[in-house]
């Protein structure tokens, strides 16, 4: 038999029927929704006279378009409110389980998957949400979709893709003080910069990720979308059993033993072929921060900004016009820029871990004056944790508040806004222009980062804290 | 459901010679509210096409009357980011029926091919002539005929071949449906769920 790589196994298991000079009819275990994405999805369905084939294997939560504060009252905007309320209206009609606002299980779509232990490994899981490639840290073949998909999966259960290419990215060796798995994605991703993985389905191995947490792998896949690749997976281990026998759903099941069985088998096969391999050596990577206007414009936070010779003459038109956009010059060095913002939260950096990284480095200091700071659990669960760990009285002694689980100022369409002109650290997924509001001017770090950002109300480098 | 059919569209082209247009350019997120398809077009590249006091910025090229057409040619990496669909409801909304680049982000070329918007990758210095070209004159026509996949300068310029799958194009060509063609192998689908369990 010829040799696979995991990401083989798991798609041609799923492939239902191959279309000749086509794309693979691709059978979806675990579909995800939520309000912005799927309306038309549901009208597509009505216009059709068609119901849901599997409800059972799609679950909705509203995270995108929701107030982070006062979620038991009214949603204030009136589109937003209606939008919320078709979610609810049509998971309704079609028989599918949602999780609303104030629902104990609700929060990001990407951190309720995971935490309620419906990712599973082995699985093919789609979204209308770029970021589903989260759930490739437990070994599933997942990636985001269009709302024209999104009506496929909801009446077959299926959708039409072709099959991408293979990479794999070797990262070996210890991280160093200070150094988080988020400076080692974006550290990934301005060395392949933001289109370097298109085409691609991403493996990450080596011994670098093999030492990583369940959350932090998470970081890692979430942010493949960063250079363009279809998805990310890591291969399953005893890092991801152990967390998943913590989930009730899972823990509880009878067949848990053969699943298990199962799951030790996805990976990839000794020398199996990948269409392109990169390695990096992790003691090359520091704590990192971008300087532009898309993800793979990052570099260490002590290093200073390319000068326009270091880059491409046929992008330096775009690099220019993406440093006016954030008020910096070639070869400038960010340490010790003021900052008016920060934000931990989101599908990247809104799990527990993060907010316990973000606590232990302001525990027993103080928020600077300048700062405006937005800290928002990525789910009710998340937030109820916080509390149980008082992480909410450290955050509170120091000058912060914990606000309620959403996408919040990720993406800014509710009122989580960052004002034009101002600088924001943000431990999210992207830095493009008026992401996190219109002329805001979005700095991506890791949670460490943004804690030293928050107490010192400039760029600063984490390891002077730690 | 039917939808439009594309076979050859003859056109002149409005120029963004930019890089790793996002989705989030292309339509804002703020825009994204609506529970309809219809109407995202008046915001599409609202932040470049309109200053914060909500005037036109003169100097964007959707503002610029001596461009006009159906084809959009933008920079490498077109459509990277967000997967919303509504960056191509505002494109096709607009009136764009081709965007032609050197390369599309995955998401974005799903969304335009199941959305009747036809993504042209041609090679990256031929898109830098293109550009240099409709940049000296604007009344450039361009030639898109789908069934020989052929993109060309009008009137004589010489056809560059472009990939689509066999599969898409006959979708495109006869306005066919994925999800008619899902339906109607719905049995098949039932035989492979029966096959694993």
């Amino acid at each position: 038999m010829s040799k696979q790589t995991l990401f083989d196994k798991i798609w041609d298991s799923h492939v239902v029927r191959s279309i000749e000079e086509g794309p693979d009819v691709l059978y979806i275990d675990r579909h995800f929704i939520h309000e912005v994405t799927s309306p038309q999805a549901f009208a597509g369905l009505r216009k059709r006279g068609i119901k849901v084939f599997r409800p059972e294997q799609t679950l909705a939560t509203a995270d995108h378009n929701i107030p982070t504060k006062d979620q038991d009252k009214p949603i204030k905007d009136e589109k937003s409110r209606i939008q919320v309320e078709q979610l609810a209206k049509n998971t309704a009609e079609f028989g599918i389980n949602y999780f609303g606002l104030n629902h104990p299980n609700n929060g990001i779509v990407h951190v309720v998957g995971p935490e309620l232990g419906y990712t599973l490994p082995g699985s093919t899981i789609v979204c209308g949400d770029s970021h589903t490639s989260t759930h490739g840290a437990f070994g599933a073949v997942a990636f985001g979709i269009g709302t024209s998909e999104v009506e496929m999966v909801l009446s077959t259960q299926c959708i039409l893709q072709p099959k991408p290419k293979k990479m794999r990215i070797n990262v070996n060796g210890a991280l160093g003080k200070g150094v988080t798995a988020k400076d080692v994605i974006l550290y990934i991703i301005s060395q392949l910069s933001t289109g370097g993985a298109t085409g691609y389905f991403v493996e990450y191995a080596g011994t670098t990720f093999k030492a990583m947490s369940m959350e932090e792998r998470m970081t890692v896949c979430n942010m493949s979308i960063e250079m363009g690749a279809r998805g990310g997976l890591i291969a399953p281990d005893e890092t991801t059993f152990e967390y998943l026998k913590t989930i009730p759903a899972i823990s509880g099941r009878a067949d848990l033993p053969q699943l298990i069985g199962k799951w030790e088998k996805l990976k990839t096969d000794d020398g199996a072929e990948f269409d392109r391999e990169i390695s990096f050596d992790a003691s090359k990577i520091k704590p990192m921060i971008t300087y532009g206007t898309n993800p793979g414009m990052g570099m260490a936070i002590n290093d200073t900004i390319p000068e326009v010779d270091d880059i491409n003459p046929d992008t330096s038109a775009s690099f220019l016009k993406s440093l006016d956009y954030m008020g910096f010059t070639p070869g400038e060095k960010l340490e010790g820029h003021t900052v008016d913002y920060v934000f931990l939260g989101s599908c990247t950096n809104g799990r527990i871990e993060d907010f316990r990284a973000f606590a232990k480095l302001v525990k027993g200091r103080k928020k600077a004056s300048n700062i405006t700071a937005l800290l928002v659990p990525g789910s009710k669960l998340v937030e109820k944790q916080a509390r149980e760990e008082g992480l909410d009285k450290i955050l509170e002694a120091a000058g912060f508040e914990l606000r309620q689980p959403g996408c919040s100022s990720c993406l800014a369409m509710n009122e989580d806004k960052i004002p034009a002109g101002k600088y924001a650290v943000a431990t999210s997924n992207r830095n493009f222009e008026g992401r996190q509001g219109p002329g805001a001017r979005t700095l991506l770090a890791s949670p460490l980062t943004a804690a030293a950002a928050a107490i010192t109300g400039k760029i600063t480098d984490p390891r002077k804290f730690l | 459901m039917s939808k439009k059919k594309f076979e050859i569209l003859e056109s002149r082209c409005v120029p963004l010679p930019l890089e790793n247009v996002d989705t989030d350019q292309i339509i804002p997120a703020r825009f994204l509210s609506a529970t309809t398809r219809e109407g995202f077009g008046e915001n599409l590249f609202r932040d470049w096409r309109y200053d914060k006091t909500g005037n036109k910025n003169t100097d964007f090229v959707l503002n610029n009357p001596t461009y006009s057409g159906e084809v959009l040619v933008a920079g490498k990496n077109f459509g990277s980011g967000s997967s919303r669909e509504h960056a191509v409801w505002a494109i096709t909304d607009y009136g764009f029926r081709v965007v032609v680049s050197s390369f599309f982000a995955d998401i974005f070329r799903n969304n335009s091919l199941n959305n009747g918007l036809l993504p042209v990758i041609v090679p990256e210095k031929y898109l830098k002539n293109l550009l240099a070209l409709i940049k000296k004159d604007p009344s450039t026509m361009v030639k898109i005929d789908l069934g020989k996949q052929e993109f060309s300068v009008m009137p004589d310029g010489e056809p560059i071949k472009f990939e689509i799958n066999a599969y898409k194009k006959e979708c495109l060509m006869k306005g066919l449906d994925d999800i008619d063609y899902l339906l109607s192998i719905k049995d098949v689908i039932i035989d492979y769920e029966n096959s694993r369990n």
